[in-house]
C-alpha cells in the first residue's frame, strides 16, 4: 500500500518533469531468467519476441513457396535434394502430388499474412517503438501483452503441427473458401483452430495499442505531434480490432460445419463425388465471402500501414528536411481506416452479387485510392531539395515508394469491375499483390531493422552487406513479379497445379515460369548476407557512440541504448513536432522533440 | 509491481483509466463478433425458403425468464459497485454474491433448454435455424461462463485488493460491471431475435 502510494506519487511527478523512473537498468530487483526473457511483460523483450517468430515464419513461409516455385517452373519433375525427404504422401519419388501444391499454397499465404508479416509490422517494430516513440515507459497492460504474444506462439505451432496430420495441412487456399474448405481433411480444421489464436492475439494487441497510444503520451505529445509511425500503427490497431472479429464468427461458423455438421456455407442440394451430402443444408456460400473478406480488405491496410510508417521514419531521417504534408499524411492514414471497411466486397466482383453492389464498391474502392495515392505523393515530395542520405535504411526505404506505386496503381484496373472479369484470380492479382508487400512491406522492414539495429542492440549493421543485400533484392523482386504481370494480362489462372501447360492460352507466357523461379531462388540465396550480417553484427558490429546515432528527433533516440525497464531515464516532455529538421537558425540540422523552445 | 500511470487515478485530458478505455474496446471488438453473427443470421434468414417462427420451435416463457434473471444480475452489478463506492463492503459482498447466482440460474435454465432440444433430437446440424440458434446462445453462454469467473474471483481471492488499494479494486468492480451489462445486452437482443421474430 505504502509502496503503491509512492509510486502514485513518483508518477505525479513525472508530470512536472523533475522526476527519475524508478526502474533504471541498475535496478536490483530483476526479474529472473524465466520472468525476463520467456514471460516477459516487458515491451521491449516481448517485441524482439515477435520479431523472432516473425522472422521464422516470414523463412518458412519463404521456403514453402521456394518449393512451388519448382512445380511450377518443371511441373512433375522430381524435386532436386529435398523431394526425398518430403515423404510418399506429399512427393512420391520427389514428385510433388496436387494435393500438396495445394497444402503448401495454402500455408503459404497464411503463414506470410498472419504469422510472417503481422507479428513483424505489427507486434516487433510497433511493440517495440510505439511506447518509446510516445515517451511511455511499457505498453498500457504488459501482461496482456505477454498473453498475446503466447497466443500467437501457440497458433503458429498449431499451424506447423498441422503439416503432419493425415491429409496434410490446410489445403483450401488462404481465403478458405467454402464450401470447398467445409469438406476438405482435417487440416482445415487445425487452420480454424490456429487462426482463433491468432486472432485473439490481434485483439488483445489492438486494445493494447489504443490504449497505450491515447493514455500513455508523453506531457506535450499531442495528436499532431505524434511520428506517423505511431498513427499508422494507431490506425492499424483500429483495423485489427474492428475486422478480426468478423473472422473469427465466421471461423467458428466453418468449425462447426465441419465437426457439429451444421450448413451455415452449405447451400441445398450439394453434390460431392457423385453423392449428394448429407446435410440440412440452407447454407450461404457467400456468407463466407463476406464475412471473410471485411477482414480481408482491411487486413491488407494491416500490411501496408505500418509499413509506410516505417519508411515515412527513415525518409524523414535522411532527407534533413520535415516531410512534405504531414497532416494532410495522418488525415488520409485515418481516411484509409474508416474506407477499408467499406470496400472489401471488390474481391467478389465476379459471384453474382448484381450490378449496383458492384457499382458502389468499385466507387468505394476508387476512393480508398486517393489517400494512399496521396501518402505516397507527400514522401516523394519531402525528397525534393533534401539533402539525402543514401544509406542501407534509406535504400531500402526508397526503394520501397516506386514498388508500392507499381502495387498500388496495378490495383486499381482490379477494383473496377469490368477488367475484374478479365483479371480476376490470375497471376495479374498474384503480382498486384505481392508487389504491395514484398518489395512493398518486406523492405520496409528491412529498412526498419537496418534503422532501428542501432537502438536496440548498440551496434550499427554492416554497409557492405547490406549493399550485397539490397541491390539484388530489389532487382530479383522485380524479375519475379514483373512476369506474372504478363502471364495474368494473358489469362494465367492463379491456382494451377503445372503452372498452366494444359491451357492454350498459357503456352506464349509458359517459359516466364522458370525465369521467376530461377529468381526466386536466387532471391532467397541474397538473403543470406543479410542473416549473416544480423547475427555479426549482433557481436561484431561496429559500436555506436552516441544514443541518436542517426540524429534523429523522434523521442526513440532519446532513451539509453539499448532502453532500459521503464525506457527513459527521465521523463521527456515533448515541445515540438516529429521532423524538425534543417530548422533555419537552429544549432544543429535537427531539433528533437523534447528540446525546450528558447 | 510495473510503474504504470493511470491504473488508478485518470487521465486528465482523456478523462479515462487505462482499464476502462480497454474494456470500451474490448466490447467495441465484442460489437464485431456478436454483430457478424447477427448478419450471418440475416443473411442465412433472407435466404432462406423456409424459417421457422422462434416461438414454434422454443419456449418464450423460459426465455423471457432468463432475461428477467440477466437484467435482475445487471442491477445487482450496478449496487455492488455502488457499495463499494459507499465503503460498505458487506453490502458489495451481498450484491456481487447476488450477480453470480443469477448468472448460475441462467445458465442452469439454459441446459435444461439445450436438454429438452436434445432430447426432441434438435441439434444444431438439423436445420439452419437451430445452427444460428446454438451458435449465438452458446457463444452468450461462453461470455456468461467467462462473467462468473471474474465475479467469483472478485468476490473470493480477488476482494483481498479491498484492504491494500481500495481505489483500484472499485476500478476492478467497474470494469467488471461493464462487461456484465454488455453480457446482458447481448440477451436483450438474442431474445427478440431467436424467440419472438
Amino acid at each position: 500500500m505504502v509502496k503503491q502510494k509512492k509510486l502514485v506519487l513518483l508518477f505525479q511527478n513525472r508530470h512536472q518533469g523533475n522526476s527519475y523512473m524508478p526502474h533504471s537498468r541498475e535496478d536490483p530487483h530483476q526479474p529472473g531468467f524465466w520472468r525476463k526473457y520467456i514471460f516477459a511483460t516487458d515491451h521491449k523483450i516481448i517485441g524482439l519476441q515477435y520479431g523472432i517468430t516473425g522472422f521464422f515464419f516470414l523463412l518458412f513461409g519463404f521456403c514453402l513457396m521456394l518449393l512451388m516455385r519448382w512445380q511450377l517452373a518443371y511441373p512433375g519433375e522430381p524435386i532436386p535434394w529435398i523431394g526425398k525427404f518430403l515423404g510418399e504422401s506429399r512427393a512420391p519419388g520427389g514428385i510433388m502430388l496436387p494435393e500438396f501444391y495445394n497444402e503448401l499454397g495454402a500455408m503459404h499465404g497464411t503463414i506470410m499474412v498472419f504469422l510472417g508479416v503481422v507479428p513483424l509490422v505489427f507486434g516487433a517494430f510497433g511493440n517495440y517503438f510505439v511506447p518509446l516513440q510516445i515517451g511511455a515507459p511499457d505498453m498500457a497492460f504488459p501482461k496482456l501483452n505477454m498473453t498475446s504474444y503466447w497466443l500467437l506462439f501457440t497458433g503458429g505451432l498449431i499451424m506447423l503441427a498441422s503439416f503432419f496430420l493425415p491429409g496434410g495441412a490446410a489445403s483450401s487456399g488462404w481465403t478458405a473458401y467454402s464450401p470447398l474448405a467445409d469438406i476438405a481433411p482435417v487440416g482445415q480444421t487445425f487452420w480454424l483452430i490456429g487462426m482463433v489464436f491468432l486472432v485473439n492475439s490481434s485483439l488483445l494487441g489492438a486494445i493494447n495499442f489504443i490504449a497505450t497510444v491515447i493514455q500513455l503520451r508523453a506531457p506535450g505529445m499531442t495528436f499532431m505531434r505524434l511520428p506517423f509511425f505511431v498513427w499508422a500503427q494507431l490506425v492499424t490497431a483500429f483495423l485489427l480490432l474492428l475486422a478480426f472479429p468478423p473472422l473469427e464468427a465466421a471461423g467458428v461458423m466453418q468449425l462447426l460445419d465441419r465437426v457439429a455438421h451444421t450448413s451455415f456455407f452449405l447451400p441445398s442440394g450439394l453434390v460431392v463425388s457423385g453423392e449428394p451430402l448429407n446435410v440440412s443444408g440452407g447454407g450461404s456460400v457467400l456468407l463466407w465471402q463476406h464475412l471473410f473478406w471485411f477482414l480481408g480488405h482491411p487486413e491488407v491496410y494491416v500490411l501496408i500501414l505500418p509499413a509506410m510508417g516505417i519508411v515515412t521514419e527513415i525518409i524523414a531521417n535522411n532527407i534533413r528536411k520535415p516531410i512534405w504534408g504531414y497532416k494532410s499524411m495522418v488525415y488520409s492514414v485515418v481516411f484509409v481506416g474508416f474506407m477499408s471497411f467499406i470496400v472489401w466486397a471488390h474481391h467478389m466482383y465476379l459471384t453474382g452479387m448484381g450490378t449496383a453492389i458492384n457499382a458502389f464498391f468499385q466507387t468505394t474502392t476508387m476512393i480508398i485510392s486517393i489517400p494512399s495515392v496521396i501518402i505516397l505523393t507527400c514522401l516523394f515530395l519531402s525528397l525534393w531539395g533534401g539533402s539525402i542520405r543514401f544509406n542501407i535504411p534509406m535504400l531500402f526505404a526508397l526503394s520501397f515508394l516506386p514498388m508500392f506505386g507499381i502495387g498500388g496503381l496495378t490495383g486499381l484496373p482490379l477494383g473496377l469491375s469490368a477488367p475484374d472479369i478479365h483479371l480476376h484470380d490470375t497471376y495479374y492479382v498474384i503480382a498486384h499483390f505481392h508487389y504491395v508487400v514484398a518489395p512493398g512491406t518486406i523492405f520496409a522492414i528491412f529498412a526498419g531493422i537496418y534503422y532501428w539495429f542501432p537502438k536496440v542492440t548498440g551496434r550499427k549493421m554492416n554497409e557492405i552487406l547490406g549493399h550485397i543485400h539490397f541491390w539484388p533484392s530489389l532487382v530479383l523482386m522485380n524479375c519475379i513479379f514483373m512476369p506474372m504481370f504478363v502471364q495474368g494480362l494473358a489469362g494465367v489462372s492463379r491456382r494451377l497445379y503445372d503452372g498452366g501447360q494444359q491451357y492454350a492460352h498459357a503456352q506464349a507466357v509458359l517459359p516466364l515460369n522458370e525465369m521467376s523461379s530461377i529468381c526466386v531462388w536466387l532471391l532467397g540465396l541474397f538473403q543470406l548476407p543479410f542473416i549473416f550480417n544480423l547475427i555479426w553484427s549482433l557481436f561484431k558490429g561496429k559500436k555506436v557512440t552516441s544514443d541518436n546515432p542517426w540524429e534523429a528527433t523522434t523521442l526513440e533516440w532519446a532513451t539509453p541504448t539499448p532502453p532500459g525497464h521503464g525506457n527513459f531515464i527521465k521523463v521527456p516532455t515533448v515541445y515540438r513536432g516529429p521532423y524538425e529538421y534543417s530548422v533555419p537558425g537552429a544549432a544543429k540540422d535537427f531539433t528533437p522533440q523534447n528540446q525546450e523552445r528558447i | 509491481m510495473e510503474i504504470m500511470p493511470y491504473i488508478v487515478e485518470e487521465r486528465k485530458d482523456t478523462g479515462l483509466f487505462n482499464a476502462k478505455l480497454g474494456i470500451w474496446l474490448f466490447l467495441s471488438s465484442e460489437v464485431m463478433l456478436f454483430g457478424a453473427l447477427f448478419s450471418a443470421y440475416v443473411l442465412l434468414r433472407t435466404g432462406a425458403a423456409h424459417w421457422p417462427h422462434g416461438s414454434s420451435i422454443l419456449n418464450v416463457p423460459i426465455g423471457a425468464f432468463n432475461t428477467v434473471v440477466l437484467i435482475a444480475s445487471s442491477v445487482s452489478m450496478v449496487f455492488a459497485w455502488a457499495a463499494l463506492k459507499e465503503n460498505k463492503f458487506g453490502k458489495f459482498k451481498l450484491n456481487l454474491g447476488i450477480t453470480i447466482l443469477l448468472a448460475l440460474t441462467f445458465l442452469v435454465v439454459k441446459s435444461f433448454e439445450y436438454g429438452t432440444k436434445f432430447e426432441h433430437h434438435m441439434y444444431p446440424r438439423t436445420s439452419t435455424f437451430l445452427a444460428i440458434y446454438f451458435t449465438l446462445t452458446a457463444l452468450h453462454a461462453l461470455h456468461v461462463i467467462g462473467g462468473i469467473i471474474v465475479n467469483s474471483y472478485f468476490w473470493g481471492p480477488g476482494a483481498k485488493m479491498w484492504q491494500a488499494d481500495p481505489a483500484r479494486f472499485t476500478n476492478r468492480i467497474e470494469i467488471a460491471g461493464i462487461y456484465w451489462h454488455f453480457v446482458d445486452l447481448v440477451w436483450i437482443f438474442l431474445f427478440p431475435v431467436l424467440y419472438l421474430l
